[in-house]
């Protein structure tokens, strides 16, 4: 297992790099960060300075090493927006996000995984043609369209929840039920059709033979097995998970890693979004480790190769 | 409605069924459109999407305004039924006294474009780096490979906002971004069945008489991953016109004077606690067509490759 946990963090670094590559590539590509920087009756000799104090002036490859020394150092430059380097301004949004993805991705669960196995045992009843219709509906259904319609209802119609920004348990609820309400519903697809396959088993068959109640064959037999997808699914909602936040962010004005990333890409703060883009990597990287290391230990049979 | 999951999965060999389809000619289109018409969902889906391509094609001539006409005098009109409504204005009116109904129906040429557009791109990069990925194998295969991991390991939106912050939104910019960010799961997908294919007797045979690569490629292995590849870009659809709303709705997509339903929500947005039917009329045109697509998308998948429904 450990051995398995330590190859999978060396395989990291040739993705890392990569992402590296291309977020290096894309910077280099957006324009003179010179021009940018100063004003417009600057000379040719300040100019000439400039470029060389950002060290423009030397080979890419250079450049490219020593880009990547910086990040290492955790060194993305100075955003030019909030004039303070851009990895602490980024890790500081992090707790707004994780509570965000975390309340969203709980409340998917607990719809997702009763409605998916009720649907599945009470397949083809009007229960079952009731539950996968709303999870298409919730499937077509853009997330911050639906956020802004949660929004028109509960926060002006009915006054129950703030309509932006984040504080107590309130600002909570409506931007997690965006969030988490998508989710569910590619999910609860998902858990129905592995249910079914699991259903369909023979030792499910021996055990309805051997009088077992529906509910013990359902919740002890086929449930167990049933996980093993679940998680796989899980793994799957990850990276979902994550562009939904930011966009969920952007319609709730939640002060969190998404809404930073969209108002640099915005403001052309190219520094905090090369941090915001490594800090998100490493982020979904991580989480596809952890899910497969829960993977790994539900199913004894695969084995760590 | 009719469950993918549910009907038996009796599928042959994949290429059995692809020399079938390719045999049925001429009656061949009768029995689709009365297997289309069998499954409920599947005729919904198609009537749908054909309302949203007639729309689109026929725009000029259906909108009743043109989309871009401001009339600062009749902003935030409400729709005709209610109070305060205007005549001219079925759906009524926006921030800028644009008309809400003939800029939904705009709207449905940048979704289709975006959608179709995009998905042709990341189709015809993934087909073609898949089949070199799973007829070469060896270095360009694992080169290939950890490209895709590197993709994947992104979320895609993530990509796009970075490439759309580098080089500025716009429609042609839209759709070769979302294009090439989302080619990994044609190449996994394509990769996958050329690593089964290459190995029958067909592709040995051809192997054997000193037929190129090139040739093999194109006139055997190709024909045989064509319905996989179809089921593929029929689901992709449905996720890139969301995605092309999300982009415009962050500011980063389609900007004015093109219309896009993502960029009206964005509008509509600011306007909710007054004017609810800005941001209500766009949100409903992009649910309805993913819905359809997603409908005609599911019969597709089930009339050309029914082991896809496992795996769903």
């Amino acid at each position: 297992m450990a051995r398995y946990i330590v190859k999978s963090l060396l395989q990291m670094i040739p993705v890392l790099l990569l992402i590296s590559l291309i977020v290096f590539i894309l910077v280099r590509v957006t324009g003179d960060p010179v021009a940018l920087m100063l004003p417009e009756s600057a000379s040719e000799a300040d100019r000439v300075a400039l470029t060389a104090a950002l060290g423009l002036d030397k080979p890419l490859l250079v450049q490219y090493g020593i880009f990547l020394a910086d990040a290492l150092q955790g060194d993305f430059g100075t955003s030019f927006h909030y004039g303070q380097s851009s990895l602490p301004l980024v890790l500081e949004r992090l707790p707004a996000s994780f509570e965000l993805a975390a309340a969203a991705m709980a409340l998917a669960v607990l719809l997702a995984v009763p409605l998916g196995i009720l649907s599945a045992v009470k397949r083809n009843t009007v229960l079952d043609l009731l539950i996968s219709g709303v999870s298409v509906i919730g499937k077509a259904m853009p997330n911050f369209w639906m956020g802004i319609m949660l929004i028109l209802l509960f926060s002006v119609y009915l006054g129950y929840f703030p309509v932006s920004g984040r504080g107590g348990f309130d600002h909570l609820i409506l931007p997690a039920v965006t969030l988490g309400v998508g989710l569910a519903a590619q999910m609860t697809r998902l858990i129905r059709s592995s249910m079914l396959e699991i259903l369909s088993q023979d030792y499910i068959r021996t055990a309805r033979s051997k009088g077992l109640s529906e509910l013990v064959v359902v919740g002890s037999h086929a449930f167990r097995n049933g996980l093993i997808p679940v998680v796989t699914i899980l793994t799957l909602q990850f990276t979902s998970l994550i562009g939904g936040t930011l966009i969920t962010e952007t319609v709730f004005a939640w002060p969190g890693l998404g809404q930073l990333l969209v108002t640099s890409v915005n403001n052309h703060d190219m520094a905090i979004v090369q941090a915001a883009v490594f800090v998100i990597a490493i982020i979904v990287i991580l989480g596809n480790l952890l899910t497969d290391i829960v993977y790994r230990l539900l199913d004894p049979r695969i084995k760590y190769s | 409605m009719a469950h993918p999951a549910d009907s038996t999965n009796d599928a042959g060999p994949a290429d059995v069924r692809v020399a079938a389809a390719a045999r049925r000619k001429p009656g061949s289109w009768t029995r689709l459109l009365r297997s289309l018409i069998r499954s409920k969902t599947g005729a919904v889906g198609a009537l749908i999407v054909v309302t949203v391509v007639l729309l689109a094609a026929l725009a000029p001539l259906l909108a009743p305004h043109d989309p871009a006409d401001v009339e600062p005098l009749q902003r935030l009109k409400p729709p005709v039924w209610m109070e305060g409504g205007l005549p001219g204005h079925l759906l009524g009116t926006d921030n800028l006294g644009r008309d809400i109904l003939s800029r939904i129906v705009y709207g449905a040429q940048v979704s289709l474009l975006v959608g179709i557009g995009a998905v042709l791109v990341s189709g015809a990069v993934g087909a073609v780096l898949g089949l070199v990925s799973g007829y070469f194998g060896g270095w360009i295969n694992a080169l290939i490979m950890r490209v895709a991991d590197a993709f994947l390991a992104i979320p895609t939106i993530l990509l796009m906002l970075v490439v759309l912050a580098v080089v500025g939104p716009g429609l042609t910019t839209l759709i070769f971004v979302i294009g090439f960010t989302n080619w990994v799961p044609y190449a996994r997908v394509v990769r996958g069945e050329v690593l089964s294919i290459k190995e029958r007797d067909f592709v040995k045979a051809a192997q054997a008489v000193g037929a190129r690569s090139g040739r093999i490629l194109y006139k055997h292995i190709l024909p045989n991953i064509i319905s996989s590849f179809i089921v593929i870009s029929g689901m992709s659809v449905a996720t890139t016109i969301i995605l092309e709303a999300s982009l415009s709705f962050l500011g980063l997509g389609i900007t004015s004077p093109d219309v896009s339903w993502g960029g009206m929500l964005s509008d509509g947005r600011s306007y909710v606690a007054t004017s609810w039917w800005v941001a209500t009329f766009p949100g409903i045109a992009i649910t309805v067509t993913v819905l359809g697509v997603i409908f005609l998308g599911d019969w597709l998948r089930d009339v050309l490759d029914p082991r896809m429904k496992e795996r769903a």
